[in-house]
């Protein structure tokens, strides 16, 4: 076999500890976009919060969130050309909202009611994003791996010049999709970017116990695949590595991206996380929070202050309000779209269960919100 | 006697069986030092060690696979599926592997293992955390199923689970995890036979089969019927596969009516098949025909979950035109 010669480079980084950037390393955003995805990963934080709020009221059954994974999630979104896909695992709703999803659609996904692009049929979180080229949501690891290389597979058969990214955690490197779908990319040369988010955990699993590896990256090699690592919390980096990878991709050379970052909340909502990490772990991980470093990168350059920030998050926060106000006063779905997409008609036997249904009493309990 | 919910009851069968048999192992995704999402394995770590107690990397089909090799050398794994909703990457070594090693090897080699997995909805989980697919592997030659509804039984099934010789699938009722505490001897040993169902309610009218978290919606459906004058005859299966064929059959040669309660969807589900057994063991016996009363057949939606699962308000009706057919 021949191929590119792979070696494992260093981590990827652009920011510096005093918050500049060295012209060499500059991935060349403007400022005007820096400031645009600055403001993105604000939104997507207070968006978290306000979530986990919700759910902790009792107003929403779940959230599953970002907190520390907003300059990995959006660097990489950003990097994409218009015309490339998105492939999530569950953590991408900032990637989404980046693409065009509005918020309110995301906030009726929350509430599961009649307006939710996906008709209440999923858990919070699990949305769909065809419109925007991004994928759907499904909770089984891995899935999704396997899909984005088919999708970019297809499109290379078809000339088309699009490049697909897919989303993972470190945790879903072990599925069997993980191993399938980047050696389905190597072998075929598939424009893909295989994203591995990095965050430290598999719910209560630590990354070391997930792989015998010093590195996610280096799996690449078994695949012929291309690794690169950045800094995931440093959001510049996360734009210059992705731009390259695909580049690679878009050339042949499929790319395993592992992206350093911290899941700082629990695993989702339903998790505890002080009952395996410990407060040290949380405490160094916090200073390396990617908002305030790229907070501090703005502010030096004259692009940020303290009254934009407030602006922003009172702006953040009555966006939210209206949309949380607009879903908790939106029907639930019908009975009736219950039995609609299980297949493109419905059969004899979804209609007469159909009929059936309506005919028992409506059950009390989780249908309303 | 100790007072205990579903999760402890597991536990304490766990931990007896772990104290009594070295072989006994638990592997899983977060099964250590958190005890598992719903806790059931809690403690197994600090009492039994790294050593027989292992957080494993996500994936379902390596958990099973190597569960399998462990069983051939002699260990006897209790491998735990977070969700049963995420047993499918391990399908391929469930159907083909676990479920035929004692036959194609002649008897010589046999995968015994009990493969712990929580199921079924009414938790908001939507399609994922929320399914019963215990139809799938019964219709798979060479595995039990088994499905306790209460603290004491799930305990006395997993006990006698662990020391059935064939591999076992344990599903655990997860919407009852904590609902009910009953009284279980802590730390003691004892078994409830597999292949044993429960009478859990007498009566003469009509037979209502159930097990698992619907055995209570099966139980409020059939007071609601007695109220009605309408007296029902409640069996709690307790192990699904192989089903106690007796209990049923003498039930129902006493009622000739028969309605059936699972959450699974309705085509294919095991109803299905007692439906089948009902008519080909006790076909003289029947004034109605039995009746189905499950999920429907669609994927498990989130929103409208409590209209999806077959609940009480849906079986009271089922009970009436039955008895009146
Ligand atoms: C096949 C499968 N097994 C188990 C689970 C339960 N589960 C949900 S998330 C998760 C951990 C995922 O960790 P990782 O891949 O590192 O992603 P992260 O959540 O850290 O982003 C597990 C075990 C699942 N969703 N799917």
């Amino acid at each position: 076999m021949s191929g590119p010669e792979f070696v494992l480079g260093d981590v990827v980084k652009v920011l510096e500890p005093d918050a500049t950037v060295h012209p060499d390393n500059d991935p060349g955003l403007s400022p005007e976009r820096c400031v645009a995805l600055y403001e993105h990963m604000v939104m997507t934080r207070a968006l978290d919060e306000r979530l986990v709020t919700l759910q902790r009221q009792g107003r929403i059954g779940f959230h599953i969130g970002s907190m520390g994974e907003e300059a990995t999630i959006i660097g990489t979104a950003a990097a994409l050309d218009e015309t490339d896909w998105l492939f999530p695992c569950y953590r991408e709703f900032g990637a989404l909202l980046l693409r065009g999803m509005p918020l309110q659609a995301y906030i009726d996904n929350m509430y599961g009611n009649a307006n939710d692009p996906v008709k209440g049929r999923q858990m919070p979180d699990h949305y769909s994003g065809k419109p925007y080229r991004f994928g759907s949501v499904s909770s089984p690891i891995g899935t999704q791996i396997t899909q984005a290389v088919g999708f970019a597979w297809a499109a290379k058969l078809r000339g088309e010049k699009l490049a697909a990214i897919v989303y993972f955690g470190e945790g879903a490197t072990s599925s069997n999709e993980f191993h399938c779908g980047a050696n389905f990319a190597g072998v075929y040369r598939t424009p893909t970017v295989l994203v591995c988010r990095n965050n430290g955990w598999a719910i209560s699993v630590p990354a070391e116990k997930q792989s015998a590896t010093d590195t996610f990256a280096q799996k690449a090699f078994a695949y012929g695949l291309h690794p690169i690592r950045v800094d995931g919390n440093d959001l510049l980096a996360v734009y210059k590595a992705t731009r390259e990878a695909l580049a690679l991709a878009r050339a042949g050379t499929p790319v395993l991206l592992e992206c350093l970052t911290y899941r700082l909340s629990g695993h989702s909502t339903s998790d505890d996380p002080t009952r395996y990490r410990g407060q040290d772990e949380m405490a160094a991980e916090r200073l390396k929070d990617p908002l305030p470093r790229m907070r501090a990168f703005l502010e030096k350059k004259g692009l940020w202050s303290e009254a934009k920030q407030a602006a922003l998050i009172a702006k953040v926060d009555a966006d939210v309000k209206a949309a949380v106000e607009k879903a908790e006063h939106s029907a639930a779905p019908e009975l009736d779209t219950m039995f609609d997409d299980v297949f493109a008609e419905r059969p004899w036997h979804l209609r007469e269960q159909y009929e059936e249904s309506k005919r028992a009493p409506r059950a009390q309990g989780h249908g309303s919100h | 006697m100790t007072q205990m919910n579903m999760v402890k009851a597991i536990n304490d069968a766990l931990r007896v069986a772990m104290r009594q048999d070295s072989r006994v192992v638990v592997l899983g995704e977060d099964v250590g030092k958190v005890g598992g999402v719903f806790r059931v394995t809690e403690g197994l770590i600090n009492e039994f060690g790294a050593e027989r107690v292992f957080d494993t990397p996500l994936s379902e089909g390596g958990i099973i696979g190597t569960a399998v090799g462990m069983a051939l050398y002699g260990l006897i794994p209790v491998p735990e599926i977070q969700f049963a909703d995420f047993i499918f990457p391990a399908f391929d070594q469930i159907v083909s592997e676990v479920a035929k090693f004692r036959y194609r090897s002649g008897g010589e080699y046999t995968s015994k293992m009990v493969i712990r997995t929580p199921v079924g909805g009414g938790i908001r989980g939507g399609h994922y955390h929320s399914q019963s697919p215990e139809a799938y592997f019964i219709h798979t030659p060479g595995l039990k199923v088994v499905c306790p509804s209460n603290p004491y039984d799930a305990k006395g099934l997993l006990l006698a689970s662990l020391r059935d010789p064939d591999p076992v699938l344990f599903f655990e009722p997860k919407r009852i995890y904590r609902a009910a505490r009953a009284d279980v001897p802590e730390g003691e040993d004892y078994t409830v036979p597999l292949s044993v169902a429960k009478v859990v309610r007498p009566g003469n009218q009509v037979t209502v089969i159930a097990w698992g978290a619907m055995l209570y919606e099966a139980i409020e459906a059939s007071n609601k019927a007695a109220e009605a004058g309408i007296d029902c005859e409640v069996i709690d299966l307790r192990t699904i596969w192989p089903v106690d064929i007796d209990t049923i059959v003498n039930s129902v040669k006493k009622t000739g009516r028969v309605v059936v309660v699972h959450e699974a969807p309705k085509s294919c589900g095991f109803g299905a098949e007692l439906v089948s057994l009902i008519n080909e063991k006790a076909f003289d016996y029947l004034e109605a025909p039995p009746t189905r009363v499950t999920g429907w057949d669609t994927p498990f939606p989130y929103t409208l979950e409590m209209d999806y699962l077959p609940l009480a308000g849906r079986i009271l009706p089922a009970i009436q035109s039955v008895a009146k057919y």
